[in-house]
C-alpha cells in the first residue's frame, strides 16, 4: 500500500518536473518576445562564448600534453617506425625494446632506488627545517628580524652558481675552524659523498629552499594569533605549542612544500651533479642517457658508429618517459596538494 | 611599586619571545653564514684572483678586475649572451603575464571539467623542471619534426599569413617581430606560467561577488568592469608574478649566461672568471628585479 503511495508520489513529481520544464521551455521563448529579443541574444552569446572558451582551452591543453603524447607514441617504435613517414602516432611495429634499452643504460632500478631514497630524505629535512624557521618568521618579534627576512629573499634571489664555484672549493677542501686540520693533518675532500648536501639542507640552503620558507610563512602569518594566546595563557611552552597546535593547522602548506620539495629535487640537475656526482640519480643518468647510448652500441658493434639523431632521441623520449612516470603518478593522487597552498601565497606581500 | 613590576614582566616575555624567534630561525642563520655569506664572500673574492688548483690545496693571485675585463672585452660570447638574456627575459616575462593573466580570467569561469583543465595547466611546473627541460629545449627529432611539418603545409599557417600583411604594411615592424617570436614559442610560455596561473586564479577568486553585481546594476559592461575591478584589484599579484617570473627565467639551467658560466666553471676550470661572470649577472639581474618591481609597486592598489 504504501508502496503504491510512494510510486504514486513519484509519477505525479516527474508529471510535476516535465510539465515544468515544458512550461519553462514555452515561458522561455514568450519571455523572449516580451524582452523584444534580448533573451535569446543572450542565450546565443552564452553559448557562443562557451564555445570559443572551449576551443581556446582544447588548443592549450592540447598544446602542454602533446609532447607527452607524442613521447609514448615514440617510446613504442621500433627504429624502422621512427624514419616510416607514414607512421605518426601509432606505431606500426609494436615494441617494448626501447624500455629495455633505456632501462639498462640509465641502471634505471638502481637510480631509482637512490633517488626515492635521496628526494625522499632531502624533503623530510627541508621541509622540517623551512617549517620551523616559517613559524620563526611568522609569529616572532625579535631585533634584526627585518634583515633576516631580506636575507631569506635574497636567498631567493641569489643564483646558486654564483656561489658554485666557491662551494666546489669550499667542500673540496672542508674544514670547520681548522678542527679537521688539527685531528686529521689535512682537510676533508666531501665532494662526491652526499654529506655536503644534506648539511646544506639542515641549514635552508637547499634547491629553492627559499621559497619554502616564504611559502609557509605566509601561511602562519594567516591563522589567528589567539590560539596561540590561549595556549600560553594555559601554560603551554613555545615548542609544544608549535609541536601541538600550530604543526597540525599547517597541514595543507607542508604537504604541498613538501611535494614541491620531493618532485623539484627528483628532476634537478645542479645540485645533484654538483654534490651527488657519484651517485646514480634518475636525473643525472638521464642528462647522460644520449652518451651511454653511443658507448653501448659502440661495444656491440666493436667500432666506433655515430648514433642517428632519431633513434637517439627516441632513447631519450623513453628515458624521460619513465623518469617522469613517478612524478605523474604522484601528481594524480596529489593533485589538490600541489595547487592549493600556491593559491595562499600571493594574497598578502 | 607594581607598575613597575608589570613592566618588567611584560619585557620579560618580549625577551623570551624574542629568543625563541631566534631559535626557530637559527637553522637559516646557521646556513646563511656557512653556505651563503661564506662561500658568496669567497667567490666575490675570488673575481678579483686568478685560481690556480694544486694539489691539496688551490692557489689565488691577485689580478685586480682582470676577470671582469676579461668577461666584457676579451670573451667573445658573455656580452652578447647577457644582453641577448635580458631582452629575452623581458619579453618573455611580459609574455608569460599577459598569458597567466588571460588563463586565469578563462579559468575562472564556469564550466565543466574546470578541475581537468587546471591540473593540465599546472602539469608543466612539475614536469618541465631541472634536467627535463634541458632536455626539451634541444630536442632535435622535435625540431625537424617541425620543419617537415612547415615545409609541407606552406601557406596554410594562419601565423604566417598574418606575419606577411603585417609585415607588409610596415609600420613597427620591429615589435611585431617579437610579438611573432613570441607566439612561435608559445609553448614555452605556457608550460612556465603554471605557478603564475594558480595565484592569479586565487586572488581573482577572492574578489567578492557583490561588486561585479554592483557594477551590472550600475550599468558597467564585462569590458569595463574587467579594467576597473578585477584589474585593481589583484594589481599587488601582477608585482609578486613578475618577481617570480623573473627570478624563474634567470635561474633556469637552461639560461644562456648560466650555461656559460657552468662551461667556464666545470670545462675550462676557470674559476677567478666564472666567479666575476657570475657576480655580473647578479648584479645586473638584481638591479633589474628592484627597478621593475619598485616601477610596478607605484601602481599596485591595496583595497585595505
Amino acid at each position: 500500500m504504501t508502496d503504491i503511495a510512494l510510486k504514486q508520489n513519484i509519477t505525479a513529481k516527474e508529471k510535476g518536473k516535465k510539465h515544468t520544464k515544458d512550461h519553462s521551455e514555452r515561458d522561455f521563448w514568450e519571455r523572449n518576445r516580451l524582452s523584444g529579443g534580448y533573451l535569446l541574444k543572450k542565450r546565443i552569446m552564452d553559448v557562443g562564448v562557451s564555445i570559443v572558451r572551449f576551443i581556446l582551452l582544447f588548443g592549450m591543453c592540447f598544446m602542454i600534453l602533446q609532447p607527452i603524447l607524442n613521447k609514448i607514441s615514440v617510446s613504442f617504435m621500433t627504429e624502422q617506425d621512427l624514419y616510416n613517414p607514414i607512421v605518426i602516432a601509432i606505431p606500426e611495429h609494436f615494441t617494448t625494446a626501447n624500455y629495455q634499452l633505456a632501462a639498462n643504460l640509465m641502471n634505471y632500478s638502481q637510480s631509482l632506488i637512490n633517488s626515492l631514497i635521496i628526494s625522499l630524505s632531502i624533503a623530510v629535512l627541508q621541509i622540517a627545517v623551512c617549517t620551523l624557521v616559517g613559524y620563526g618568521f611568522a609569529r616572532f618579534e625579535f631585533p634584526l628580524k627585518k634583515m633576516w627576512f631580506a636575507f631569506v629573499i635574497l636567498v631567493i634571489l641569489i643564483p646558486p652558481q654564483t656561489i658554485a664555484s666557491s662551494l666546489h672549493l669550499h667542500f673540496r677542501f672542508f674544514d670547520i675552524l681548522g678542527i679537521f686540520q688539527m685531528l686529521l693533518g689535512g682537510t676533508l675532500n666531501l665532494r662526491g659523498s652526499v654529506v655536503p648536501y644534506y648539511l646544506m639542507s639542515a641549514g635552508c640552503m637547499g634547491l629553492k629552499n627559499g621559497l619554502y620558507i616564504f611559502m609557509i610563512r605566509q601561511f602562519f602569518r594567516g591563522l589567528p594569533v589567539d590560539l596561540e594566546e590561549a595556549a600560553y595563557v594555559d601554560g603551554c611552552g613555545m615548542l609544544k605549542t608549535f609541536v601541538r597546535i600550530m604543526l597540525p593547522q599547517a597541514k595543507p602548506p607542508i604537504t604541498s612544500c613538501f611535494l614541491f620539495a620531493f618532485v623539484w629535487q627528483w628532476t634537478d640537475g645542479f645540485y645533484s651533479r654538483m654534490f651527488l656526482g657519484n651517485t646514480k640519480l634518475v636525473s643525472t643518468s638521464l642528462s647522460r642517457i644520449i652518451d651511454s647510448l653511443g658507448a653501448y652500441i659502440q661495444r656491440i658493434n666493436g667500432v666506433k658508429t655515430t648514433v642517428s639523431v632519431a633513434y637517439s632521441n627516441c632513447i631519450l623520449a623513453t628515458g624521460t618517459l619513465m623518469i617522469i612516470m613517478p612524478l605523474i603518478i604522484l601528481y594524480l593522487f596529489a593533485q589538490r596538494a600541489f595547487v592549493e597552498s600556491i593559491a595562499n601565497t600571493g594574497i598578502k606581500m | 611599586m607594581e607598575k613597575q613590576k608589570k613592566k618588567k614582566k611584560i619585557v620579560g616575555l618580549q625577551k623570551r619571545k624574542a629568543k625563541a624567534g631566534y631559535a626557530f630561525i637559527s637553522p637559516f642563520i646557521v646556513g646563511f653564514l656557512v653556505f651563503m655569506v661564506k662561500p658568496l664572500w669567497q667567490s666575490f673574492h675570488m673575481s678579483f684572483c686568478s685560481v690556480e688548483l694544486g694539489a691539496g690545496n688551490f692557489k689565488e693571485t691577485w689580478t685586480h678586475l682582470e676577470n671582469y675585463i676579461y668577461a666584457f672585452r676579451v670573451d667573445p660570447d658573455f656580452t652578447r649572451l647577457l644582453v641577448e638574456e635580458l631582452s629575452r627575459m623581458v619579453v618573455y616575462s611580459l609574455a608569460i603575464i599577459v598569458f597567466s593573466f588571460f588563463v586565469a580570467l578563462i579559468l575562472n569561469q564556469k564550466f565543466k571539467g574546470r578541475a581537468l583543465v587546471r591540473a593540465i595547466f599546472f602539469l608543466p611546473v612539475i614536469l618541465s623542471s631541472g634536467v627535463i627541460l634541458g632536455l626539451e629545449s634541444n630536442n632535435q627529432l622535435m625540431a625537424t619534426l617541425a620543419q617537415t611539418i612547415e615545409q609541407s603545409t606552406q601557406g596554410v599557417s594562419v601565423t604566417a599569413a598574418l606575419e606577411n600583411i603585417l609585415r607588409t604594411a610596415g609600420i613597427g615592424v620591429r615589435a611585431y617581430e617579437k610579438v611573432f617570436e613570441v607566439i612561435d614559442n608559445i609553448y614555452d610560455v605556457a608550460i612556465s606560467s603554471g605557478i603564475q596561473i594558480i595565484i592569479f586564479l586565487s586572488g581573482l577568486q577572492s574578489i567578492s561577488a557583490s561588486m561585479y553585481e554592483a557594477a551590472d546594476i550600475e550599468g558597467c559592461t564585462k569590458w569595463e568592469s574587467l579594467w576597473k575591478i578585477t584589474f585593481p584589484m589583484i594589481s599587488s599579484l601582477f608585482l609578486v608574478n613578475w618577481l617570480y617570473t623573473v627570478v624563474d627565467f634567470c635561474m633556469r639551467s637552461d639560461n644562456g649566461v648560466i650555461e656559460k658560466i657552468q662551461k667556464v666553471m666545470i670545462e675550462q676550470m676557470q674559476y677567478g672568471s666564472a666567479s666575476a661572470m657570475s657576480w655580473i649577472y647578479f648584479i645586473v639581474v638584481l638591479a633589474f628585479v628592484g627597478i621593475t618591481s619598485l616601477v610596478i609597486s607605484k601602481g599596485v592598489y591595496y583595497y585595505d
